[in-house]
Protein backbone atom coordinates (compact mmCIF):
# COMPACT_ATOMS: atom_id res chain seq x y z
CA UNK A 1 0.00 0.00 0.00
CA UNK A 2 1.23 3.44 -0.87
CA UNK A 3 1.51 5.95 1.96
CA UNK A 4 -0.36 8.47 -0.17
CA UNK A 5 -3.53 6.42 0.35
CA UNK A 6 -3.81 8.21 3.68
CA UNK A 7 -3.91 11.46 1.75
CA UNK A 8 -6.77 10.18 -0.41
CA UNK A 9 -8.68 9.18 2.71
CA UNK A 10 -8.02 12.62 4.16
CA UNK A 11 -9.29 14.33 0.99
CA UNK A 12 -12.46 12.23 0.97
CA UNK A 13 -13.20 12.83 4.65
CA UNK A 14 -12.61 16.56 4.17
CA UNK A 15 -15.06 16.66 1.27
CA UNK A 16 -17.71 14.75 3.20
CA UNK A 17 -17.29 17.18 6.09
CA UNK A 18 -17.74 20.12 3.73
CA UNK A 19 -20.93 18.61 2.32
CA UNK A 20 -22.22 18.03 5.83
CA UNK A 21 -21.72 21.69 6.77
CA UNK A 22 -23.78 22.71 3.74
CA UNK A 23 -26.65 20.23 3.86
CA UNK A 24 -27.23 19.61 7.58
CA UNK A 25 -29.39 22.20 9.32
CA UNK A 26 -28.75 21.32 12.95
CA UNK A 27 -26.05 23.64 14.27
CA UNK A 28 -24.49 20.91 16.43
CA UNK A 29 -24.22 18.46 13.53
CA UNK A 30 -22.72 21.25 11.42
CA UNK A 31 -20.10 21.70 14.12
CA UNK A 32 -19.35 17.99 14.04
CA UNK A 33 -18.80 18.22 10.30
CA UNK A 34 -16.36 21.09 10.84
CA UNK A 35 -14.53 18.86 13.32
CA UNK A 36 -14.45 16.15 10.66
CA UNK A 37 -12.79 18.58 8.22
CA UNK A 38 -10.20 19.58 10.83
CA UNK A 39 -9.50 15.93 11.58
CA UNK A 40 -9.06 15.13 7.91
CA UNK A 41 -6.54 17.96 7.61
CA UNK A 42 -4.73 16.57 10.65
CA UNK A 43 -4.45 13.17 9.00
CA UNK A 44 -2.86 14.82 5.98
CA UNK A 45 -0.38 16.67 8.24
CA UNK A 46 0.59 13.48 10.04
CA UNK A 47 1.06 11.65 6.74
CA UNK A 48 3.21 14.44 5.38
CA UNK A 49 5.30 14.34 8.54
CA UNK A 50 5.99 10.68 7.81
CA UNK A 51 6.74 11.39 4.15
CA UNK A 52 9.13 14.22 4.98
CA UNK A 53 10.74 12.46 7.91
CA UNK A 54 10.42 15.29 10.40
CA UNK A 55 8.00 16.16 13.15
CA UNK A 56 6.91 19.58 11.94
CA UNK A 57 3.71 18.18 10.46
CA UNK A 58 2.84 16.60 13.77
CA UNK A 59 3.45 19.93 15.49
CA UNK A 60 0.95 21.63 13.17
CA UNK A 61 -1.56 18.84 13.78
CA UNK A 62 -1.08 19.31 17.51
CA UNK A 63 -1.75 23.04 17.27
CA UNK A 64 -4.77 22.35 15.07
CA UNK A 65 -6.19 20.11 17.79
CA UNK A 66 -5.85 22.84 20.40
CA UNK A 67 -7.46 25.43 18.15
CA UNK A 68 -10.25 22.98 17.34
CA UNK A 69 -10.87 22.47 21.05
CA UNK A 70 -11.13 26.26 21.54
CA UNK A 71 -13.45 26.52 18.57
CA UNK A 72 -15.74 23.82 19.92
CA UNK A 73 -15.92 25.42 23.36
CA UNK A 74 -16.83 28.87 22.05
CA UNK A 75 -19.08 27.54 19.28
CA UNK A 76 -21.10 25.35 21.60
CA UNK A 77 -21.47 28.26 24.03
CA UNK A 78 -22.88 30.33 21.17
CA UNK A 79 -25.25 27.49 20.24
CA UNK A 80 -26.47 27.29 23.84
CA UNK A 81 -27.02 31.06 23.82
CA UNK A 82 -28.99 30.94 20.57
CA UNK A 83 -30.99 28.03 21.89
CA UNK A 84 -31.87 29.97 25.03
CA UNK A 85 -33.24 32.90 23.10
CA UNK A 86 -34.84 31.06 20.14
CA UNK A 87 -35.62 27.59 21.55
CA UNK A 88 -34.11 25.90 18.52
CA UNK A 89 -30.74 24.60 17.41
CA UNK A 90 -31.62 24.79 13.74
CA UNK A 91 -29.65 27.33 11.76
CA UNK A 92 -32.70 28.05 9.61
CA UNK A 93 -34.49 29.57 12.58
CA UNK A 94 -31.72 32.09 13.23
CA UNK A 95 -32.66 34.30 10.30
CA UNK A 96 -33.35 37.65 11.93
CA UNK A 97 -31.41 39.56 9.28
CA UNK A 98 -33.51 38.17 6.45
CA UNK A 99 -36.83 39.31 7.78
CA UNK B 1 2.60 -1.58 -6.41
CA UNK B 2 1.49 1.20 -8.68
CA UNK B 3 2.94 4.23 -10.36
CA UNK B 4 1.43 6.93 -8.18
CA UNK B 5 3.45 10.04 -8.46
CA UNK B 6 4.53 10.05 -4.82
CA UNK B 7 7.64 8.00 -4.44
CA UNK B 8 6.74 7.71 -0.82
CA UNK B 9 7.59 4.12 -0.28
CA UNK B 10 5.23 1.40 0.75
CA UNK B 11 3.70 0.47 4.05
CA UNK B 12 4.14 -2.93 5.60
CA UNK B 13 1.42 -5.48 4.94
CA UNK B 14 -0.22 -5.37 8.39
CA UNK B 15 -0.61 -1.63 8.12
CA UNK B 16 -2.10 -2.01 4.65
CA UNK B 17 -4.60 -4.58 5.91
CA UNK B 18 -5.52 -2.29 8.78
CA UNK B 19 -6.01 0.59 6.36
CA UNK B 20 -8.12 -1.43 3.94
CA UNK B 21 -10.39 -2.51 6.78
CA UNK B 22 -10.67 0.74 8.74
CA UNK B 23 -10.64 3.36 5.98
CA UNK B 24 -13.83 2.19 4.21
CA UNK B 25 -15.62 1.96 7.57
CA UNK B 26 -14.49 5.51 8.41
CA UNK B 27 -15.77 6.79 5.06
CA UNK B 28 -19.08 4.97 5.59
CA UNK B 29 -19.39 6.49 9.06
CA UNK B 30 -18.68 9.94 7.61
CA UNK B 31 -21.38 9.41 4.98
CA UNK B 32 -23.65 8.26 7.79
CA UNK B 33 -23.29 11.66 9.47
CA UNK B 34 -24.81 13.20 6.36
CA UNK B 35 -27.93 11.04 6.46
CA UNK B 36 -28.73 10.03 10.04
CA UNK B 37 -31.72 11.78 11.49
CA UNK B 38 -30.72 12.08 15.14
CA UNK B 39 -27.83 14.24 16.25
CA UNK B 40 -26.84 11.67 18.89
CA UNK B 41 -26.25 9.07 16.19
CA UNK B 42 -24.15 11.57 14.26
CA UNK B 43 -22.09 12.13 17.44
CA UNK B 44 -21.48 8.40 17.84
CA UNK B 45 -20.41 8.04 14.19
CA UNK B 46 -18.12 11.02 14.68
CA UNK B 47 -16.55 9.37 17.74
CA UNK B 48 -15.92 6.25 15.68
CA UNK B 49 -14.20 8.26 12.94
CA UNK B 50 -12.01 9.99 15.51
CA UNK B 51 -10.93 6.68 17.06
CA UNK B 52 -10.14 5.36 13.57
CA UNK B 53 -8.04 8.43 12.89
CA UNK B 54 -6.22 7.92 16.19
CA UNK B 55 -5.32 4.41 15.03
CA UNK B 56 -4.07 5.84 11.73
CA UNK B 57 -1.96 8.41 13.59
CA UNK B 58 -0.31 5.69 15.61
CA UNK B 59 0.24 3.65 12.44
CA UNK B 60 1.90 6.73 10.95
CA UNK B 61 4.38 6.90 13.81
CA UNK B 62 2.58 9.66 15.66
CA UNK B 63 2.04 7.84 18.94
CA UNK B 64 1.74 11.05 20.94
CA UNK B 65 -0.85 12.54 18.60
CA UNK B 66 -2.79 9.28 18.56
CA UNK B 67 -3.13 9.30 22.33
CA UNK B 68 -3.93 13.02 22.35
CA UNK B 69 -6.57 12.40 19.70
CA UNK B 70 -8.30 9.84 21.89
CA UNK B 71 -8.01 11.92 25.05
CA UNK B 72 -8.90 15.32 23.59
CA UNK B 73 -11.29 14.47 20.78
CA UNK B 74 -13.11 11.31 21.72
CA UNK B 75 -12.77 12.10 25.40
CA UNK B 76 -13.33 15.81 25.81
CA UNK B 77 -14.74 17.24 22.59
CA UNK B 78 -17.28 14.51 21.85
CA UNK B 79 -18.30 14.46 25.51
CA UNK B 80 -18.90 18.20 25.25
CA UNK B 81 -20.93 17.66 22.08
CA UNK B 82 -23.11 15.03 23.76
CA UNK B 83 -23.47 17.23 26.84
CA UNK B 84 -24.72 20.15 24.73
CA UNK B 85 -26.99 17.79 22.78
CA UNK B 86 -28.62 16.73 26.03
CA UNK B 87 -28.81 20.33 27.22
CA UNK B 88 -30.34 21.65 24.02
CA UNK B 89 -32.70 18.72 23.92
CA UNK B 90 -32.61 15.56 21.91
CA UNK B 91 -36.15 16.30 20.81
CA UNK B 92 -35.13 19.45 18.95
CA UNK B 93 -36.46 18.40 15.59
CA UNK B 94 -33.55 17.97 13.24
CA UNK B 95 -35.36 18.05 9.95
CA UNK B 96 -33.53 16.76 6.94
CA UNK B 97 -35.77 18.71 4.60
CA UNK B 98 -34.04 21.53 2.82
CA UNK B 99 -35.27 25.04 3.34
CA UNK B 100 -33.17 26.53 0.60
CA UNK B 101 -34.27 24.81 -2.55
CA UNK B 102 -31.61 23.13 -4.62
CA UNK B 103 -28.85 23.32 -2.03
CA UNK B 104 -28.47 19.57 -1.78
CA UNK B 105 -27.89 18.75 -5.48
CA UNK B 106 -25.53 21.69 -5.80
CA UNK B 107 -23.62 20.66 -2.68
CA UNK B 108 -23.29 17.06 -3.80
CA UNK B 109 -22.20 18.00 -7.32
CA UNK B 110 -19.67 20.50 -6.03
CA UNK B 111 -18.34 18.04 -3.46
CA UNK B 112 -17.82 15.33 -6.08
CA UNK B 113 -15.90 17.94 -8.07
CA UNK B 114 -13.78 18.91 -5.08
CA UNK B 115 -13.09 15.27 -4.23
CA UNK B 116 -12.00 14.51 -7.79
CA UNK B 117 -9.86 17.64 -7.83
CA UNK B 118 -8.12 16.76 -4.57
CA UNK B 119 -7.60 13.13 -5.51
CA UNK B 120 -6.21 13.95 -8.93
CA UNK B 121 -4.00 16.61 -7.35
CA UNK B 122 -2.59 14.13 -4.86
CA UNK B 123 -2.05 11.49 -7.51
CA UNK B 124 -0.18 13.95 -9.75
CA UNK B 125 1.95 15.52 -7.04
CA UNK B 126 5.54 14.44 -6.86
CA UNK B 127 7.99 14.77 -4.05
CA UNK B 128 10.98 14.27 -6.30
CA UNK B 129 12.69 12.05 -3.77
CA UNK B 130 11.99 9.01 -1.67
CA UNK B 131 9.85 9.26 1.42
CA UNK B 132 11.85 9.46 4.61
CA UNK B 133 9.63 7.22 6.71
CA UNK B 134 8.93 6.70 10.37
CA UNK B 135 12.46 5.72 11.43
CA UNK B 136 13.98 8.99 10.27
CA UNK B 137 11.11 11.00 11.69
CA UNK B 138 11.21 9.38 15.12
CA UNK B 139 14.98 9.21 15.26
CA UNK B 140 15.08 10.64 18.78
CA UNK B 141 11.75 9.21 19.83
CA UNK B 142 8.33 10.58 19.04
CA UNK B 143 7.48 12.27 22.34
CA UNK B 144 11.04 13.52 22.86
CA UNK B 145 11.16 14.92 19.33
CA UNK B 146 7.84 16.72 19.73
CA UNK B 147 8.90 18.06 23.12
CA UNK B 148 12.18 19.43 21.78
CA UNK B 149 10.36 21.15 18.90
CA UNK B 150 7.57 22.43 21.10
CA UNK B 151 9.85 24.03 23.66
CA UNK B 152 12.43 25.47 21.29
CA UNK B 153 11.29 26.36 17.81
CA UNK B 154 7.58 26.59 18.51
CA UNK B 155 7.69 27.93 22.04
CA UNK B 156 6.04 31.20 21.02
CA UNK B 157 3.22 29.41 19.22
CA UNK B 158 2.86 27.24 22.30
CA UNK B 159 2.52 30.27 24.56
CA UNK B 160 0.05 31.95 22.24
CA UNK B 161 -2.04 28.84 22.04
CA UNK B 162 -2.20 28.58 25.82
CA UNK B 163 -3.40 32.20 25.91
CA UNK B 164 -5.99 31.26 23.27
CA UNK B 165 -7.21 28.33 25.36
CA UNK B 166 -7.65 30.48 28.45
CA UNK B 167 -9.42 33.16 26.43
CA UNK B 168 -11.75 30.57 24.92
CA UNK B 169 -12.57 29.12 28.32
CA UNK B 170 -13.34 32.54 29.78
CA UNK B 171 -15.29 33.51 26.67
CA UNK B 172 -17.39 30.38 26.84
CA UNK B 173 -18.13 31.03 30.50
CA UNK B 174 -19.22 34.59 29.73
CA UNK B 175 -21.33 33.50 26.77
CA UNK B 176 -23.06 30.60 28.45
CA UNK B 177 -23.65 32.36 31.75
CA UNK B 178 -27.24 33.42 32.09
CA UNK B 179 -28.91 35.87 34.41
CA UNK B 180 -31.42 34.22 36.68
CA UNK B 181 -34.85 34.55 35.22
CA UNK B 182 -37.24 36.96 36.91
CA UNK B 183 -39.36 34.01 38.00
CA UNK B 184 -36.51 32.42 39.91
CA UNK B 185 -35.83 35.63 41.83
CA UNK B 186 -39.37 35.90 43.24
CA UNK B 187 -39.67 35.28 46.92
CA UNK B 188 -41.70 32.46 48.34
CA UNK B 189 -44.33 34.91 49.58
CA UNK B 190 -44.83 36.44 46.14
CA UNK B 191 -45.08 33.01 44.55
CA UNK B 192 -47.61 31.79 47.08
CA UNK B 193 -49.79 34.90 46.59
CA UNK B 194 -49.64 34.44 42.84
CA UNK B 195 -50.75 30.84 43.22
CA UNK B 196 -53.83 31.57 45.32
CA UNK B 197 -54.88 34.80 43.62
CA UNK B 198 -54.29 33.48 40.12
CA UNK B 199 -56.96 32.53 37.62
CA UNK B 200 -57.72 29.09 38.97
CA UNK B 201 -57.37 27.38 42.31
CA UNK B 202 -56.93 24.02 40.58
CA UNK B 203 -53.21 23.88 41.12
CA UNK B 204 -53.03 26.09 44.20
CA UNK B 205 -51.86 23.19 46.32
CA UNK B 206 -49.23 22.22 43.78
CA UNK B 207 -49.37 19.88 40.82
CA UNK B 208 -50.96 16.47 41.40
CA UNK B 209 -48.79 13.80 42.98
CA UNK B 210 -48.96 10.07 42.36
CA UNK B 211 -52.32 9.78 44.12
CA UNK B 212 -53.89 7.29 46.49
CA UNK B 213 -54.74 4.77 43.78
CA UNK B 214 -51.43 5.07 42.00
CA UNK B 215 -49.77 1.82 41.11
CA UNK B 216 -46.72 3.60 39.75
CA UNK B 217 -44.93 6.69 40.97
CA UNK B 218 -42.42 6.92 38.15
CA UNK B 219 -42.01 10.35 36.56
CA UNK B 220 -43.19 9.14 33.17
CA UNK B 221 -46.54 7.77 34.43
CA UNK B 222 -49.31 10.35 34.82
CA UNK B 223 -50.70 10.73 38.32
CA UNK B 224 -54.20 9.51 39.21
CA UNK B 225 -56.67 12.13 40.35
CA UNK B 226 -59.10 11.30 43.19
CA UNK B 227 -61.71 10.22 40.64
CA UNK B 228 -59.27 7.72 39.18
CA UNK B 229 -58.49 9.45 35.91
CA UNK B 230 -54.90 10.12 34.91
CA UNK B 231 -53.76 13.75 35.05
CA UNK B 232 -51.64 15.00 32.18
CA UNK B 233 -50.53 17.98 34.29
CA UNK B 234 -48.30 15.79 36.43
CA UNK B 235 -45.89 14.82 33.64
CA UNK B 236 -42.98 17.05 32.68
CA UNK B 237 -43.30 18.85 29.35
CA UNK B 238 -39.88 17.66 28.30
CA UNK B 239 -40.87 14.01 28.66
CA UNK B 240 -44.02 14.69 26.65
CA UNK B 241 -42.05 16.34 23.87
CA UNK B 242 -39.73 13.37 23.71
CA UNK B 243 -42.65 10.98 23.63
CA UNK B 244 -41.38 9.14 26.68
CA UNK B 245 -44.70 9.21 28.58
CA UNK B 246 -46.29 5.88 29.43
CA UNK B 247 -50.02 5.73 28.73
CA UNK B 248 -51.70 6.46 32.07
CA UNK B 249 -55.00 4.83 31.06
CA UNK B 250 -53.55 1.43 31.86
CA UNK B 251 -53.19 2.41 35.49
CA UNK B 252 -56.51 4.26 35.81
CA UNK B 253 -58.91 3.31 38.60
CA UNK B 254 -61.39 1.43 36.43
CA UNK B 255 -58.60 -0.82 35.26
CA UNK B 256 -57.76 -1.76 38.83
CA UNK B 257 -59.77 -5.07 39.06
CA UNK B 258 -58.04 -6.47 35.98
CA UNK B 259 -54.71 -5.31 37.32
CA UNK B 260 -55.39 -7.07 40.62
CA UNK B 261 -56.23 -10.26 38.75
CA UNK B 262 -52.99 -9.97 36.84
CA UNK B 263 -51.09 -9.47 40.09
CA UNK B 264 -52.73 -12.55 41.61
CA UNK B 265 -51.80 -14.61 38.57
CA UNK B 266 -48.29 -13.37 38.96
CA UNK B 267 -48.17 -14.25 42.66
CA UNK B 268 -49.63 -17.69 42.01
CA UNK B 269 -46.78 -18.62 39.75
Amino acid sequence: MDISYYLYLSAILFTIGAVGVVIRRNAIVMFMCIELMLNAANLAFVTFARINGNLEGQMVAFFTMVVAACEVVVGLAIIVMIYRSRRSASVDDASLLRR
Amino acid sequence: MNQLAFEVGQTATPEAVQFYILAPIAVLAALGILVVKKAVHAALLMAWIMITLAIFYIANGAAFLGVVQVVVYTGAVMMLFLFILMLVGVDSSDSLKENLRGVRPIAITASVGIALLLVSLISRASLGRDAAGIEVMNNYGNVEGIASLLFTKYVWAFEFISALLITAAVGAMVLAHSQKSADAQKSQRVKSLARFRGESLGTAAGLPGSGVFARHNAVDVPALLPDGTPSELSVSKTLKARGDVIDGGKYALDQLPQANEADKDFEGR
